[in-house]
């Protein structure tokens, strides 16, 4: 992490799925649950979670960079500001409904099971295929 | 001896098959570096959450969310993460298992299992077992997103807060590198790495609405992570497992053209041998 200079404030906007911005920044002003929140350096260190909106980054230049975010939270430090971005829109209910998909997903899997097996059986299967490939291998290096 | 002719077809049919197999390996050698790629990034995003849950975690020692609460195991969910595809070579086989061990393990403590199963490969093992199976998703591609995960993960920890699981696992193929891929099993819940290391001097955080609302959302966003680093994971493991049994593929297709084309050889100046004698044969008749 680079030590910012004076007056700026390191920003990291982070999502599970890559990095998003890095870099110093004059100003910087997040959607935080609470109502938009200006974040300038030496600010006291602060948690909140954000709502979807845009994230702006002044940077020391004066030019401003806007990335939208899905939600997510903050993390203000004097001179760190850490923005962990949803990827998503997140809801109660859109997350529900993901939810019930997932399971309707799982009984309709198992609703159309002909044939059922016991744990017993699937390791004797799993076991078979292991010798297999053992025979497999005894054969090749015959054949050398 | 058989004809040349069908030597000939066969040769051209083992050729066609070599090509496929070539093909299959360079297009997994290209994905493999891609999701070794989203690996490493997505790394930044969960070390951080970690770092931030940990703070939480020690700045309130009097709030214990239940995701961070031991209790008794009665029962236990595992997350199985599987391809979609096959043709990885021993991949999804060496990572059932592994799930199989794990099942027989806690089922010896007299704990009940449920499963959730992330790709088809699983879905189809674990179907024929006797297991309930509480969500599942197939068809994440070679790209998953931590969207088509949500719902899936939120089920299980559901299941947590409700109290049908007192523990979460996560089963899947760990990248160790291009020729090794080995199953490793994680406990997700409750969270136990947690570290409060390094966080000596006591200053805290202003929180906004309040820091059980951030702490809940931060675990829940955390062990999503968790999960799509699995199944990122999986892909490069699925990826470089192809990669090696393809390269064995083509091998193998190059030494069984050799010795069809020997085969061809013999066989074609067995004819013209023949042919000759036929002639010479023919003409001192005459």
């Amino acid at each position: 992490m680079a030590e910012a200079a004076p007056n700026t404030i390191q920003v990291d906007i982070v999502s599970a799925e890559g990095e998003i911005f890095s870099g110093p920044a004059k100003m910087v002003f997040a959607p935080a649950s609470q109502g938009e929140i200006g974040i300038a350096p030496r600010h006291a260190p602060l948690l909140s979670m954000l709502k979807a909106g845009e994230v702006r980054v002044q940077t020391p230049d004066g030019e401003e960079q806007f990335f939208f975010v899905g939600g997510g939270a903050i993390e203000v430090q004097p001179r760190h500001v850490t923005v962990l971005a949803d990827t998503a829109l997140r809801a109660k209910d859109i997350d529900e409904a993901a939810a019930l998909a997932a399971k309707q997903r799982a009984e309709e899997a198992l609703r159309d099971k002909t044939d059922q097996i016991t744990q017993a059986e699937a390791l004797a299967e799993l076991a078979r295929a292991a010798a297999q490939l053992k025979v497999l291998e005894r054969l090749r290096k015959l054949r050398r | 001896m058989p004809g040349t002719k069908e030597i000939r077809s066969k040769i051209a049919s083992v050729k066609s098959t070599q090509k496929i197999t070539k093909a299959m390996q360079m297009v997994a050698t290209s994905k493999m570096r891609r999701a070794q790629e989203r690996m490493r990034l997505a790394r930044p995003y969960a070390e951080k959450i970690r770092n931030v849950i940990g703070h939480l975690n020690y700045a309130n020692p009097d709030y214990r969310h239940p995701f961070l609460v031991t209790r008794e195991p009665k029962s236990i969910g595992i997350i199985v993460i599987s391809t979609d595809r096959g043709l990885a070579g021993g991949l999804n086989a060496n990572v059932f298992k592994q799930t199989l061990t794990l099942v027989r393990e806690w089922e010896a403590k007299g704990a009940k299992v449920s499963l959730c199963l992330i790709g088809s490969k699983g879905l189809a093992f674990f179907r024929r077992l006797n297991l309930p199976i509480l969500a599942n998703v197939t068809g994440l591609g070679d790209r998953p997103h931590v969207n088509d995960l949500i719902g899936t993960v939120k089920v299980m920890l559901d299941a947590y807060r409700e109290g049908k699981i007192d523990r979460l696992f996560m089963v899947h193929a760990q990248f160790v590198n291009t020729m090794t891929q080995k199953p490793s099993v994680e406990q997700l819940l409750p969270v136990e790495s947690v570290d409060t290391s390094g966080l000596q001097e006591h200053w805290d955080y202003i929180y906004e609405p309040d820091a059980r609302d951030i702490l809940d959302g931060l675990l829940m966003r955390y062990i999503e992570s968790q999960v799509y680093r699995g199944a990122v994971e999986n892909v490069a493991s699925e990826m470089a497992a192809r990669m090696v049994a393809m390269k064995a593929a083509t091998d193998n297709a190059g030494k069984l053209i050799n010795e069809l084309q020997l085969i061809y050889n013999k066989a074609r100046q067995a004819a013209i041998t023949k042919e000759l004698a036929e002639i010479v044969g023919g003409a001192a008749a005459v």
